[in-house]
């Protein structure tokens, strides 16, 4: 009973297109409100747990080891070293893109190149495509690049990307 | 690690079914869920009446463009007028549904339980990757406008520069997933391919290629447990599910190590511990590692402790996990062979390493014999490991 179908002979079936119009107002919470706001100011903040010694950044108000609220706020800085990059030449449509996008993960410091929970970061990275063909970007000390005092709106969007230092 | 859990009933899977596996499937859901369940039944040798309990699998909602997919199925699955629930954790889903249908009948809650999972995944326009923006945070992480496959790409560029693994050697894992589901009569994509094949294909997100990746499916799949009061009663070769485990890590990715999967590794000692498994490599015959990607299939072989980190690459060339090899992997050809419908992509693992154990795997069959056989899932962002142990 099971028929695969071609493009073009589903066609020639009865097809019901929908497309739903969901809006969203996201609450940032105590944590991220602040993580935003700092981005304004060009600084980086966490969270810590003075019982685990565990620093959130992305922040959070709770220790999910310790299941007890987080106690400090602390600055890291804009600078860490890149975990792990790609080259996206596909949209999130699945388009196909000309030039490529390039993300990928900081580790932001001080943290230790042996741990394994660390305070990270997922953003754009400037960098070419061969960079990251070659893998030579990982491992690579990295700092954010801000946009200008103006600009900045309190969003991740405040940093342009991470360069090399 | 410390598992506080308390069994009542042994279980044994004594029926499975399965649909094919393909892209743009005529039939609705529900319907693609009554054929793999009606299937199981029929191979259990039970009508819908014997069942006690119904648990449904499906990944989000959205791949099949309704809410509430566990009510939407409901009726396809036989569920009607009889306790139903709904399990649900990203791709891990498939063994979940396994899972808790092991345990609705392990606690001495139900004596018979169908578990059905469904995922229709073309649907979605204009690509089901669009679909996938909303599993992503939506203030840190959506303003990048990311595609899911970056959070994978940037997985294996970890995994590869943490261990110096190259492409090459990771591309060997869809040239043998292909070749082992030109055997399986339920697969999309089986194919000879060589690793050329797979460096040549289009360059998706570096370092992940087209031939990287399981392709977009359709498809469902259902099995039947029953506790060991009755399972002798329907079938003479009942499969015991022997362990199980599974575990959510934290939400947040970017800030642990990509390289190596925690969360597969706690399910796994769970599911070992509860099993009685205590050298895995050596006690399991075959296994069926989750391989949406290639390197993931490399990846949760180490996270199962069936390869030491960053060796499950060379375990692989020396052709330990081919089907005639020492612990055959995917012998079914994984989801980059048979196709990745999400949550029936899960159970048709657990329900490959059922058929190998009862000796009924037809073509896929592994050469020699096979007693204690392993099913692994994984998913959300990175953080779901699902595992389930199975004996003859």
């Amino acid at each position: 009973m099971v028929t695969p179908l071609k493009e073009n002979e589903l066609k020639e079936h009865v097809i019901i297109s929908y497309k739903p119009n969901a809006k969203y107002a996201y609450t940032a919470g105590q944590a991220q409100s602040k993580y935003l706001m700092g981005f304004k100011e060009g600084k980086i903040y966490g969270r810590k747990c003075n019982k685990c010694g565990k620093i959130y950044v992305p922040p959070r108000m709770y220790c999910d080891e310790c299941f007890r609220p987080t106690d400090e706020w602390i600055e890291v800085k804009d600078e860490g070293i890149v975990m792990t990059a790609v080259a996206s030449f596909i949209s999130w449509t699945r388009e196909r893109l000309k030039e490529p996008e390039i993300v990928g993960v900081i580790r932001l410091l001080p943290s230790n190149d042996r741990d394994f929970v660390y305070p990270g970061i997922f953003h754009r990275i400037c960098t070419t495509y061969e960079e990251v063909k070659n893998m030579n970007i990982i491992g690579k000390k990295v700092k954010a690049i801000w946009r200008s005092k103006e600009e900045r709106k309190g969003s991740i969007e405040d940093i342009q990307c991470f360069k090399v230092i | 690690m410390k598992v506080n859990l308390y069994l009542n009933k042994r279980v044994a899977i004594i029926g499975a079914g399965l649909t094919l596996f393909r892209r743009r499937l005529l039939e609705t859901p529900q319907e693609i869920a009554w054929e793999a369940a009606s299937k199981a039944l029929e191979e259990a040798g039970l009508e819908l009446k014997d069942i006690d309990c119904v648990v449904i699998g499906s990944a989000p909602d959205a791949f099949d463009g309704v809410h509430l997919k566990g009510e939407y199925l409901s009726h396809g699955s036989g569920g009607i007028r009889k306790p139903v629930s709904r399990v649900y954790v990203g791709g891990a889903t498939g063994v979940m549904t396994a899972i808790a249908g092991w345990y609705h009948v392990a606690s001495g809650l139900c004596q018979k339980v169908l578990a059905v999972a469904e995922e229709k995944m073309s649907p979605a326009r204009p690509h089901p990757q669009s679909v996938f923006k909303y599993i992503w945070d939506p203030i840190l992480e959506k303003p990048l406008n990311p595609n899911l496959i970056w959070i994978f790409a940037m997985e294996m560029h970890r995994y590869m520069s943490k261990y110096g693994i190259k492409k090459e050697e990771i591309a060997l894992v869809s040239v043998k997933n292909k070749r082992n589901a030109l055997n399986n009569p339920y697969a999309q994509l089986g194919a000879n391919i060589t690793v050329d094949d797979v460096l040549n294909s289009e360059v998706l997100v570096w370092p992940v290629q087209l031939l990287d990746v399981s392709p977009v499916s359709d498809g469902g799949a259902a099995i039947v447990l029953a506790s060991e009061d009755v399972a002798r009663r329907y079938t003479d070769t009942p499969v015991w599910v022997e362990g199980v485990g599974w575990t959510l890590d934290n939400t947040e990715w970017p800030a642990r190590d990509l390289s190596y999967a925690r969360y597969v590794e706690f399910a796994a000692r769970m599911a070992y511990k509860i099993a009685g498994i205590e050298r895995p490599n050596k006690e399991i015959d075959v296994v069926e590692p989750y391989d949406p990607f290639d390197y993931k299939e490399l990846h949760h072989l180490e996270a199962l402790q069936l390869a030491k980190r960053g060796e499950a690459p060379t375990l692989l060339k020396e052709g330990v996990f081919d089907i005639d090899g020492d612990i055959p992997s995917s012998p079914s050809g994984g989801l980059l062979g048979v196709g990745n419908p999400i949550a029936a992509a899960g159970l048709m693992k657990v329900i490959s390493i059922y058929w190998q154990l009862k000796g009924t795997a037809g073509k896929m069959q592994v050469k020699r014999p096979v007693h204690t056989g392993l099913a692994q899932a994984w998913g959300d962002l990175m953080q779901a490991g699902t595992v389930i142990v199975l004996r003859n």
